[in-house]
């Protein structure tokens, strides 16, 4: 503690400051540190340790026997292929439709905007149950269909390969560089382009030698964010890959673990696993950041213009088209499947309107005990680490942007950690720090994935504080002060009152993928601590698929009820 | 030679929350070769729009559009020149420099389009940089230069192929006033070198004054002079002009028998030459602060409200009728506040009484 009293100390900043100042300071500070060592950088030293260490000496032979098996060298290599493939494709989709609707003459721009943020919100493993359903190799819907036109026995497209895996992930990972680029291409100054033009370029010219270029770190990070995702990817190929024995790194984290039912050796294993699965995160991370080295620049300006919009003339209905058939063919057909599966009377009849039925909703919300209690835990679960991961996240976020202290940095590079930490790594690192080999036993109880649901979602709160803080002006702040309000007062009636909004995104932010958790959750749930995720999973898994489904369908009412919420609240903050 | 010819150019936008709105409307006018031509307003005047028009970024809605003797933009006949066809340089407020290109390629870049072969393309941006004082900078990064050398790139490479007309978008806008000012001198320099015409835009009167022979005054979209610089100075069209252009007080009079008098007061009457037009009415008269004196005897009594040393001159506040008013005269006339003293105008311009445009009717036109 000591050591910190003089970090804080040694900030020019604060002994500028009065003394009120300082104490607030250094008691958020140690706060942040406190939680964010505890919550972070336990599980993750933790792992290092039982990878490395062995009853207290060092020894990696572990580590070696683990990297060197033949299975594991195979799901490595799956991991970075499915990975390659997701990056590249999903990168050119997400470029395309996110120039299509920020510089061409498309209509309906403003809904199409949101249009392509739904797979971004579709969970994942919930999209590969759907299309599992639609193109298994005999039994999917759609290849039955395609079989039933050719009367072959080759089926249209097996999804349970490492090409459908990738095709999966494709679909709901293209947003995050779509998300990036559109925003770029948003805040660019049109004069950029403008001047371009009036040099004497054409069109085509200005996007190959002006914009494309000028949004290479958009791309760039919205890439290494499909990169980082799609390599920690559990839930897909968890349900495609599994049955036909194609795994990947955290896949074959977990089914060391699952093997060995539990044991510690399986755990250490799994641990072993995880450190090279962090491995290739950091390596792909490096690389990335070499390919991008060249271009950090400014491309934003204040006066916003509206930019020159490419007419696409006779193009403009076909690519329309484009758009639409994309989404409905990645958002309404796996969600109608879904539904249409879930009010199925049995698995298998065909999908006609007299197989259906309500039955299976009324069963899953009303008599399935599991599936009850799973809804009970995750809401519980999920508004627990949105609320104390939102006041955590802003907490740090006030410490590192507000407070200034020189140990920010360590707090601020403990909080974005987690992003790139795999889910189940993170949860063999609190497997390991709270089974009672350290201090307390929470295995099997709520707690523990309490604890990795605050770790996991940490950086989200972080940065979505982080955004609204450094909207409010210090002035702001000092201005209370100068007015006689006390460092407290001034953070209760000023400050916090100003990033209000941004804290509820947070915690909407973290309740929407809380609630469909799947990876950490799998991990660490007992036998009356099942979650959502855990339950639709295990009840596919156990092959009840139509339950699965209903219960799949009520997770995405919830969700999207969620997202609506969170609409209102952002437009009324624009409306601001 | 006319070099840019606008005739009846209107431009309305269609927005969502205030529907149609003019920017621009029914602009008529001639830039001759080799003029420096301004067009001042406040923001949101419609200046940059009209530019945008010049420049083919925007389409117009009615009118034509000459750049010498070619067509540009003809609504009738539904011609319409894309702006990389017009032949024309321009420099923008924001520099607009790429920054993923250094210097020299940022300048070569009109030359490359113009597919010119490389010891050309070297030297032609050797002469632009030497001209923009940006020699030995060729491998620098945009983002390694100050913003004075930012827009010195921006100019250097709008002048490269040196064409006969040259934008400017409010380029000095983002300098700080004493680069502004030599930045200022440096493009008249350029346009003495080269003999092209430059359409200027800007809000700052000082720099339209500097820079421009002619210029055009623009507010809601209308047209309100178009004029030399000094008969803009000396001879507004309307109060708005004169209110525009420099430091400007308004004295809402009436007269009565012949004599003028502050609205509402009957005391004193100012003295001063009745303009025909306005006998026996309400009129608005406008003066400069710089062509008012302070006399001991005679000229309109009253006493001085407030006083302040400037250094070069004193600004002194006086009551005249109930209406404040501003002068400027040097520190000769020693006077104190409350001193009585007698208030001579040595020029005064006379006004109608117009309808003040209400502050939501100037927002809804500035939307674009």
């Amino acid at each position: 503690m000591f050591n910190l009293v003089k970090i804080i100390k040694g900030s020019k900043e604060l002994k500028i400051m009065g003394n009120g100042k300082i104490d607030t300071g250094i008691m958020l500070f140690a706060l942040s540190l406190l939680i964010l060592l505890i919550t972070v950088a336990m599980p993750l030293l933790m792992i290092v340790y039982n990878t490395f260490f062995y009853k207290f000496s060092f020894d990696w032979s572990l580590f070696i026997k683990m990297v060197f098996n033949p299975d594991n060298l195979k799901a490595i290599l799956n991991t970075i292929k499915i990975a390659g493939i997701v990056t590249v494709i999903g990168t050119i989709i997400g470029i395309f439709f996110s120039w299509l609707i920020g510089r061409s003459d498309i209509p309906f721009k403003e809904s199409m905007k949101s249009l392509f943020v739904i797979p971004y919100m579709f969970p994942p493993f919930i999209g590969a149950m759907a299309w599992e359903l639609l193109l298994a190799p005999r039994a999917g819907y759609l290849n039955k269909f395609f079989m039933g036109i050719t009367g072959g026995t080759a089926p249209l497209f097996n999804i349970n390969s490492i090409a459908g895996i990738a095709f999966v992930e494709i679909c709901y990972y293209f947003p995050f560089v779509f998300l990036q680029v559109s925003s770029a291409l948003e805040r660019m100054d049109p004069t950029l382009e403008e001047s371009a033009r009036i040099a004497g370029a054409s069109q085509f010219y200005v996007i190959r030698k002006i914009t494309l270029p000028l949004t290479i770190p958009a791309i760039g990070a919205g890439a290494l964010l499909i990169l980082i995702s799609s390599l920690s990817h559990f839930g897909v190929p968890a349900i495609l890959g599994w049955s036909v024995n194609i795994f990947t790194l955290p896949t074959r984290i977990y089914e060391v673990i699952y093997k060995s039912a539990g044991s510690f050796e399986g755990i250490r294993q799994g641990s072993a696993l995880s450190v090279l699965l962090v491995g290739v995160v950091v390596i792909a991370i490096l690389i990335q950041k070499r390919v991008l080295r060249s271009g950090h620049f400014e491309i934003i300006h204040g006066k916003s213009m509206r930019p020159i919009l490419i007419k696409l003339r006779k193009f403009k209905y076909p690519f329309l088209t484009v758009c639409f058939l994309f989404l409905a063919f990645t958002v309404l057909l796996p969600l109608f499947i879904i539904f249409a599966v879930g009010s199925l009377k049995a698995y298998g009849l065909p999908l006609l309107f007299k197989n259906m039925t309500l039955g299976n909703f009324i069963y899953v919300l009303f008599h399935c005990k599991l599936a009850q209690d799973a809804m009970k835990n995750s809401m519980f679960l999920s508004i627990s680490a949105a609320i104390i991961t939102m006041f955590v996240g802003t907490m740090v976020a006030y410490v590192v942007i507000k407070v200034k202290a020189k140990g920010k940095l360590i707090l601020e590079a403990l909080a974005t950690l987690p992003y790139s930490i795999p889910g189940i790594v993170l949860a063999i690192g609190v497997i390991l720090v709270w089974s009672g080999k350290l201090v307390l036993n929470l295995y099997n109880t709520l707690w523990i994935i309490l604890i990795a649901y605050i770790a996991r979602y940490m950086t989200f709160s972080m940065k979505s504080a982080s955004a609204s803080l450094e909207q409010v002006h210090d002035s702001l702040e000092e201005a209370s002060r100068a007015s006689g309000a006390t460092h407290w007062g001034s953070l209760a009636d000023i400050t916090i009152p100003l990033i209000r909004p941004g804290m509820i995104a947070g915690f909407i932010l973290i309740f929407l993928p809380a609630m469909r958790e799947l990876t950490t959750s799998l991990l660490l749930y007992g036998p009356f601590t099942r979650t959502m995720g855990v339950a639709i999973y295990s009840i596919h898994e156990d092959g009840n698929t139509v339950e699965s489904s209903a219960l799949a369908c009520v997770a995405i009412i919830i969700i999207t009820i969620g997202l609506i919420v969170l609409r209102i609240i952002t437009r009324e903050r624009k409306g601001k | 030679m006319t070099s840019v010819m606008l005739k009846d150019v209107t431009k309305t936008f269609v927005t969502k929350t205030f529907g149609d709105v003019v920017a621009v409307d029914n602009v008529s006018l001639n830039i001759n070769e080799g003029e420096c031509f301004s067009f001042l307003g406040p923001s949101g005047c419609g200046k940059t729009t009209t530019l945008r028009l010049i420049a083919g970024f925007e389409d117009l809605t009615e009118g034509e559009i000459w750049l010498g003797s070619e067509p540009v933009s003809i609504k009738k006949k539904k011609y319409y020149l894309p702006p990389e066809k017009r032949n024309l340089g321009m420099v923008f407020q924001a520099f607009a420099v790429w920054p993923h290109i250094n210097v020299f390629e940022n300048v070569a870049f009109p030359l490359r389009i113009l597919k010119m072969n490389k010891t050309d393309i070297a030297k032609k941006v050797r002469e632009a940089l030497k001209q923009t004082k940006l020699s030995g900078l060729e491998r620098k990064f945009p983002n390694e230069l100050s913003g004075g050398q930012q827009q010195r790139i921006a100019l250097a490479r709008s002048i490269v192929t040196q064409p006969k007309v040259l934008l400017l978008d409010e380029p000095l806008s983002n300098l700080d006033p004493k680069l502004r000012e030599s930045m200022r001198f440096e493009i008249k320099d350029l346009q003495k070198k080269y003999n092209f015409t430059i359409v200027y835009v800007t809000h700052d009167q000082t720099e339209a004054m500097a820079l421009s022979d002619r210029m055009l005054v623009m507010d809601m979209g209308f047209v309100q002079q178009i004029d030399t610089t000094t008969n803009i100075y000396h001879k507004p069209a309307n109060k708005f002009v004169f209110s525009f252009i420099g430091l400007s007080n308004f004295i809402s009079v009436e007269i009565s028998d012949g004599k003028v008098y502050p609205v509402n007061c009957k005391g004193e009457n100012i003295e001063c030459e009745i303009l025909k037009s306005f006998k026996d009415k309400s009129a608005v008269l406008a003066s400069r602060p710089n062509e008012i004196d302070l006399v001991s005897k005679g000229g309109f009594r009253t006493n001085i409200k407030s006083r302040v040393f400037l250094g070069d001159y004193v600004d002194y506040r006086v009551d005249i009728g109930g209406q404040e008013i501003r002068i400027q005269t040097d520190t000769d006339r020693d006077f104190k506040v409350g001193d009585i003293c007698g208030v001579k105008f040595n020029r005064l311009l006379w006004y109608p009484v117009e309808e003040e445009i209400t502050e939501e009717e100037r927002e809804k036109r500035k939307i674009i």
